[in-house]
């Protein structure tokens, strides 16, 4: 079973880092909360979407005349019924809005939607789509980022060049005078390798349209206000004519912010029937058509001293894009910097390309890039150490970001923990004594964001809002735009309030997952809610609670100097703790001092001069041992230990959680998920193919939560859960590499690339 | 096809359903019956997320047709709890925060209670081994494996006066 060690725990805290159970604990093991899946209403119908079969075509015609002949069909919709709009997230850029959810005119992909029916059943539905007629003129596809950008490749959107989407470019330093100062350079080049998200509860919408002209939207997604104004800007409707809710969502992990076809197309054949339409996807209508991690051709350089010290890095990326951008524009910038991490560069240039392919399009998935940067990163660091002779951690550390240092031009480093990490892993690796001859350990170091800081969203909201509202009887009513996908901000925000205000979590109830009545916020992406939502909610718990000791001030009599607070629901003389008065009492003498008007604290949160990127980095060292049959070449992970610096922590049990979850997604990114298409088609669009982790294969997951206090942070806190999917796959190569002696640049390895890489070895040997 | 007309047991409650003969089990449950606890989250029999019990075995409801489970004993995650006193594995996953998203949840729950009905002293493997059938991508399943561990120990069974 794991370990759990928290190093220097504070202890000032009554709520914060306790055990407190997930508020939604009990509605989630009893049956009763309610995902999008589960929805009903009156008069419901439900819709299917016709797909195209073709990785790239022209839409010359389509006729639905039989399918509305069938009885039970109520409606067809295509790209005639929308208003055409190109919409993407990155709304501040109208080159990059180049999706048509309903295309008018050229598919892009094989499963892009064609059209949607609507029927009194989903089974009617799914038979009417064999009635629809489509005429196709079958296009040319180009499926390879490095064919795409052959001059003669065929042109998937017009007026790009080449098919680049985006170029990232980030650079500091001299970088060729910091290469000449290496003493030792080495270059190669690697392939990552996509992955689903396969959240458990599929995309799922169900939309109901009224004659007074206003869109009620049950989805699952990660961001209800995102939804929210995207879909205002394709139904040409004002965002506060849409209400959007979520209450619970069956997991996001960076698949469920942009538009998809199940909240469009519902939402659409809504508007044309005045009817609800649910849509649900299937396996593998959530396989083909969603979106995915975005798989990455890196070429990576680096030079150093022989001593080990860094120089200069270079990196040149190709990203498969896929048909259209959505978050794959941010994922290319994010791995250009978290490819330089945790490290200081003297010189470092980054230049990534997204090359739109007719694929899958790719994006935002947890880890937002870093995974792939650290998969080509920490491994080539690792050959590097065994080509001078160094000790590997040793190496890492006296390269390592500290607290203070600044990323130039890029970022500031507030709290680092990244040293202890090395001594927590030195001392795990130190303990495990000798191993049997198939098994290795190999490690991996990395950082990750706190929530971006860039608005390509062009919102014109705070990132993050948060109301408090106290009620007569002490209860406490907490607004939040956050997203709950199961990632537990609401229990996190009751956590960060309950200590804010001085009561307990169980007098704390969360709004949130719905537009008409909680505030705007970016939702559940880039690890952003924990500090930015955490620090509205703290400012509005403040804010509340500062309203209500003004009236315990008043009737206190105490000197000036003294100072009053509230712990536990006891509000009293910091100084004299046993003299005070339930928390009741004073809200009671509030509201009367007040005419009766309600207590209500207002917070909210957007960072501001905090570099280019995020306001705070989490850091972690991650030890993965690894079992190989050198037969088959299967891999067996045997045990692990991360030591991570998540500065405060402050929902314990999630933590834990989030941390082991992250670690089970990256470990199948190593070794099991594997995405492979041939000629646009993905080969394994089910359960049984697309392997991943079970049960029966998730080793120990130990952590060593390192205690730092990150100054911008709701008590210090910072990012934790996302940043863990970064390192493992990397430490599995690395293992790999050790025992074996073999370099894996593709991932996720495969049995047949390991047996593959020893036969070969073993050959180099015998010659 | 025509539609029959059967009775299924479900929660110690007879429904009587008027149904096509190829509903699945999962299909009568959710959409028929209206318990909506039981989830579905893919069409292969991969992921578990339809788990109810049968006679107090684990099956994935939607791997049997609804006609099969006639005559026999059905619970659904719905079925565990009593005058709202939820049953230890329930209070076991809550404690031991084993869910995130919780769309696994119900049927993970109910592929642990069949495991501990036929196991009352699973070793850490024979837990994971009845688990193995039940996807959850949110939690990487350690912290289920100490919840069925704890119930299984007795840790959230009221001692009985």
């Amino acid at each position: 079973m794991n370990k759990y060690t928290v190093i220097n725990p504070h202890s000032k805290f009554t709520v914060l880092n306790t055990h407190v159970h997930n508020i939604d604990g009990v509605a989630k093991v009893t049956g009763r909360a309610e995902y999008t899946f589960d929805i009903k209403l009156p008069g419901m119908l439900y819709g299917k979407i016709l797909r195209s079969p073709h990785p790239h075509a022209k839409i010359l015609n389509i006729d639905y005349s039989r399918a509305m002949e069938l009885p039970g069909v109520y409606g067809v919709v295509t790209g005639k019924d929308t208003l055409g709009v190109k919409q993407g997230i990155w709304r501040r850029y109208k080159d990059l809005c180049d999706e048509q959810i309903l295309p008018v005119d050229k598919v892009r992909y094989i499963g892009e939607p064609v059209a949607a029916v609507a029927a009194i059943t989903e089974e009617i539905a799914e038979k009417a789509l064999d009635y629809i007629d489509v005429e196709y003129e079958v296009l040319q596809g180009v499926y390879e980022p490095l064919d795409a950008i052959k001059k003669d490749a065929p042109e998937i959107h017009e007026g790009f060049e080449r098919n680049i989407n985006v170029t990232r470019h980030i650079e500091w330093g001299e970088v060729e005078e910091a290469f000449d100062e290496a003493e030792y350079v080495r270059e190669d080049w690697f392939k990552c390798g996509g992955q689903a998200h396969m959240c458990m509860e599929t995309r799922a919408a169900v939309s109901s349209y009224t004659p007074e002209k206003k869109m009620t939207i049950y989805s699952s997604n990660q961001s209800a206000y995102y939804m929210q104004a995207l879909m205002a800007g394709v139904l040409g409707m004002r965002e506060g004519d849409i209400r959007i809710l979520a209450q619970y969502v069956g997991g996001g992990f960076g698949g469920k912010f942009e538009l998809d076809g199940a909240i469009f197309c519902s939402a659409i054949l809504s508007m044309k029937l005045f009817r609800p339409v649910k849509i649900i996807y299937t396996r593998e209508e959530d396989f083909i058509a969603t979106k995915r991690r975005t798989p990455m051709f890196y070429y990576v350089r680096t030079g150093v001293k022989k001593d080990g010290t860094f120089c200069a890095r270079e990196a040149k990326v190709f990203t498969n894009g896929g048909a259209y951008t959505g978050m794959g524009a941010t994922a290319l910038y994010l791995t250009g910097f978290f490819h330089s991490f945790p490290y200081r560069w003297k010189g470092y240039r980054y230049d990534g390309y997204r090359v739109y392919t007719n694929t899958l399009p790719s994006t935002s998935m947890r880890g937002f890039g870093a995974p792939q940067a650290m998969w080509c990163s920490e491994q080539q660091i690792e050959w590097i150490a065994a080509d001078l002779g160094l000790d590997p951690i040793e190496m890492r550390r006296k390269n390592s970001h500290h607290e203070g240092y600044e990323v130039p031009g890029q970022a500031t480093i507030a709290s680092c923990g990244i040293d202890q990490c090395y001594d927590e892993i030195k001392s795990w690796i130190a303990s495990k004594g000798e191993l049997p001859a198939n098994r290795s350990i190999g490690l991996s170091a990395c950082g990750f964001m706190s929530g971006g800081i860039f608005n390509w969203f062009d919102t014109p909201y705070s990132f993050s809002s948060a109301v408090v509202t106290i009620n007569q009887d002490g209860t406490v009513e907490l607004h939040v735009g956050a997203q709950e996908i199961g990632q537990g901000s609401n229990t996190t925000m009751a956590i960060i309030c309950a200590e804010a205000l001085g009561v307990k979590v169980g007098d704390i109830k969360v709004h949130s997952g719905d537009t008409d009545h909680c505030p705007a916020d970016l939702g559940a992406w880039g690890s952003r809610q924990t500090l930015m939502t955490g620090n509205a909610v703290k400012m509005a718990a403040e804010s509340a609670k500062k309203q209500l000791l003004e009236f315990a001030y008043a009737q206190s009599g105490l000197n000036i100097v003294y100072d009053l607070d509230i712990k536990d629901g006891w509000v009293h003389a910091i100084a004299r703790p046993e003299r005070g008065e339930e928390f009741v009492q004073l809200v009671r003498k509030a509201l009367r001092g007040k005419d009766g008007q309600r207590i209500i604290g207002r917070g909210y949160y957007t960072p501001h001069r905090k570099g280019m990127i995020s306001p705070a980095y989490s850091y972690m060292l991650q030890g993965v041992e690894v079992e190989v049959d050198e037969e088959t070449g299967k891999i067996t992970l045997v045990d692990s230990m991360t030591a991570h610096d998540c500065g405060q922590p402050i929902n314990h049990l999630g933590l834990i959680g989030q941390l082991e979850g992250a670690f089970s997604m990256a470990a199948g990114y190593g070794y099991l998920e594997y995405m492979p298409y041939e000629d646009g088609k993905l080969m394994n669009p089910n359960l049984v193919d697309y392997k991943m982790i079970r049960a029966t294969e998730m080793p120990p997951a130990n952590i060593a939560e390192i205690d730092t206090y990150e100054p911008e942070g709701p008590y210090g806190a910072k990012e934790a859960g996302e940043g863990l999917t970064n390192p493992t796959a990397a430490a599995i190569g690395n293992a790999l590499f050790h025992r074996f002696g073999i370099q894996m640049k593709e991932c996720p390895v495969r049995p047949e690339m390991i047996l593959n890489a020893l036969k070969e070895k073993k050959e180099a040997q015998e010659k | 096809m025509e539609k029959r007309l059967l009775t299924l047991n479900v929660n110690g409650q007879d429904y009587e359903l008027y149904i096509n003969p190829k509903t699945l089990l999962v299909e009568a449950i959710r959409d028929h019956i209206g318990l909506t606890g039981t989830k579905r989250g893919c069409d292969t029999v991969s992921c578990g997320a339809c788990t109810v019990m049968i006679n107090g075995m684990a099956v994935k409801s939607c791997s049997v047709l609804a006609m099969q489970a006639e005559g026999m004993e059905i619970t659904t995650v719905e079925g565990l709890e009593v005058n709202g006193e939820l049953a230890p594995i329930q209070k076991a996953f809550i404690d031991n925060g084993s869910y995130q998203c919780g769309f696994c949840a119900p049927g993970m729950i109910m592929s642990a209670q069949a495991l501990l009905n036929e196991n009352k002293n699973p070793t850490e493997w024979e837990i994971k081994e009845g688990i193995e059938g039940n996807i959850c991508r949110c939690t990487g399943y350690n912290s289920i494996v100490r919840a069925i561990d704890g119930a299984a120990k007795g840790k959230y069974t009221e001692a009985k006066s």
